[in-house]
């Protein structure tokens, strides 16, 4: 097996979750390999990642130039392709990132890509054997991976938990071997969000209502809730995407990160998306009337349901305490 | 501009449940509904909304059988010119790195300034789009949520975490996946179905495309998968039982100890 290599992501000089949770996925596919840290950027923030993850990694490469100052991920695929040796195993965070960076990478290091991994069972021989999800989460699968000729590895953000464990090592630097960093795909700036009328983050108990609401004409029933409930709305990716609801309202990782005492997931079947954007352990409340839907793996309390008879039966009887 | 937007025929999973078959070695399928990949309807409608405006034509595409006609034909019926259908059954097996490989034949037989794709489809990979990308040395954006078309370039925003979105210039031709929400995707009605239902859609096999078959298939796959399964969750959630008046009950309770009533 080749040597294994995780990619840090990282902006303004913090570390993402992703970092310390590589390292831990690392190790269960090869617990006695010496895993290197690959940090590019450029300038202080660089070298605080590097000096950061040296405690932790058994070793960290760096590869400071500036056109990484930003991480566009055509200009890190040409770096790593470069830098790396052919039959590495590379770990990337399965996010926009590393979706972006690792299916093209892979090809280019000629070697075998899985994505979002949400488990690894191990190694035998040069074939890893993993566990992944399809069907929006509704079946899960093992799968092989021949790793002999390298291997290409998006990881779940958040699937495994950093453990504290502090190999150490030392930070080399490999700036000079980046090589022609040229692409066809220029950073411009990035576009922040833009606030809503009312700001989820804050809110205490939210009523959150996705695709199980069937038509716009609908919404109005979980606003008439929520109000009996004293509670504020949010949603789930569909109802933005059909424009329903304002994009300050969505919840994930692509939208709010929220941490209420009480979410009510209305008609949600809980994509990894979603559950990454709720935080702070919440009683989580489900209802929705296909049992599979992966939510009611998280939820503290489920109930098997149409919502659009349930919400207006609930708000009624709210109404009457 | 010529458009080439690779699609997929899924099931749908907002409209069924899925089952594991009882040998655990594929979904039931039997009573299962099929669409189109919800992301790349978002794609064929960018696809159309672009050469609306700077003219061209697209090109759907889809690797899989007879009845992944099906699919064509519904994007043909929303504006899409031309269909292709890559079948052959050197193909069954092939893992994302073959159906990329596949595509890029279908790619290099024809004259395309932008290939789009779905951010991800029933597998949940996203990996199709950046691997085709690579194999051509195009240029590639993920999970693109904005496009504007200009001379020999595109500007198109990325959607990242947070709500944000990441904006960057790329260069012709390239290959884009795209995300739900870019746009307002068109309703497809039967009589738009019904005009386009004696539309010639060429089919092209391995021989056709000039592949490899070393490189297709289940004998090139790297990546196989074993089974399906459903995972020991632990204890997952308290499913209420009971009269619908009962499990209110239960849970008006279990809101007033939560503070989720005020």
């Amino acid at each position: 097996m080749g040597e294994v290599f995780a990619y840090i992501k990282h902006a303004q000089g913090v570390a993402d979750d992703s970092a310390l949770e590589l390292i831990v996925a690392a190790k269960k596919i090869a617990p006695d390999a010496s895993v290197t840290a690959v940090v590019t950027g450029t300038g202080a923030d660089l070298d605080t990642i590097c000096n950061e993850m040296a405690t932790v990694y058994n070793a960290v490469w760096k590869i400071d130039n500036a056109a990484m100052a930003y991480p566009n991920a055509e200009v890190i695929r040409k770096a790593l392709v470069n830098i790396l040796p052919g039959d590495s195993i590379v770990l990337l965070p399965h996010d926009t990132f590393g979706m972006d960076l690792g299916p093209g990478l892979s090809i280019k290091m000629d070697s075998a890509f899985a994505a979002d991994i949400v488990d690894i069972e191990g190694v035998d021989g040069g074939t890893l054997k993993i566990v992944r999800q399809e069907f929006s989460g509704m079946a899960s699968t093992h799968v092989t991976c021949d790793i002999s000729g390298g291997a290409v590895l998006n990881i779940r953000p958040g699937v495994f938990q950093a453990d504290g464990t502090k190999f150490g090592g030392d930070v080399v630097d490999k700036s000079g071997d980046a090589g022609d960093l040229s692409v066809k795909r220029t950073f411009l700036e990035v576009v922040e969000a833009e606030a809503g009328d009312v700001d989820i983050t804050k809110s205490e108990v939210l009523v959150s209502v996705g695709r199980g609401i069937e038509d716009e004409d609908n919404i109005e029933l979980v606003f008439d809730l929520a109000k009996a409930m004293g509670a504020d709305v949010a949603c789930s990716r569909p109802i933005v995407d059909a424009k329903w609801l304002e994009k300050s309202r969505q919840v994930g990782t692509s939208g709010q990160t929220v941490k209420p005492k009480v979410y009510l997931a209305m008609g949600i079947s809980g994509s990894f998306q979603h559950l990454g954007g709720i935080k702070g352990n919440p009683f989580v409340v489900a209802v929705n009337k296909n049992t599979k839907a992966p939510i009611f793996q998280v939820a503290d309390v489920g109930i098997e349901a149409d919502i659009l008879e349930f919400i207006p039966e609930l708000q009624e009887a709210i109404e009457a305490l | 501009m010529e458009i080439l937007v690779c699609v997929k025929r899924v099931p749908d999973t907002s409209e069924n449940e899925i089952d594991i078959n009882s040998d655990g070695n594929d979904i039931e399928r039997d009573d299962l509904v099929y669409s189109v990949n919800e992301w790349d309807n978002y794609a064929v409608e960018e696809a159309i909304q672009i050469v609306d405006k700077v003219g061209g034509s697209v090109t759907v595409v889809t690797v899989g059988d007879d009845e992944s006609e099906e699919v064509l034909r519904r994007e043909m019926a929303m504006g899409a010119n031309n269909g292709l259908l890559l079948t052959d059954d050197a193909f069954e097996g092939s893992d994302g790195k073959g159906i990329a490989t596949i595509l890029k034949g279908a790619v290099e037989k024809g004259n395309y300034d932008l290939i789009m794709t779905g951010a991800q489809a029933d597998e949940g990979a996203a990996q199709v789009g950046g691997m085709l990308a690579a194999m051509m040395d195009y240029p590639y954006a993920s999970l693109v949520n904005l496009i504007e078309a200009g001379d020999g370039k595109l500007k198109v925003g990325r959607e990242i975490e947070g709500g944000n979105q990441e904006m960057n210039e790329i260069e012709l031709p390239c290959v884009l996946s795209i995300q739900t929400g870019i746009n307002e995707p068109r309703y497809v009605g039967i009589r738009g179905i019904r005009k386009v239902a004696s539309v010639e859609i060429p089919e092209l096999g391995a021989g056709d495309l000039g592949l490899d078959a070393g490189a297709i298939g289940a004998g090139a796959a790297k990546v196989k998968r074993l089974d399906y399964f459903v995972p020991d969750t632990g204890e997952g959630a308290e499913m209420l039982s009971g009269s619908t008046e009962e499990i209110i009950g239960k849970l008006i309770e279990y809101l007033k100890a939560k503070g989720g009533l005020k």
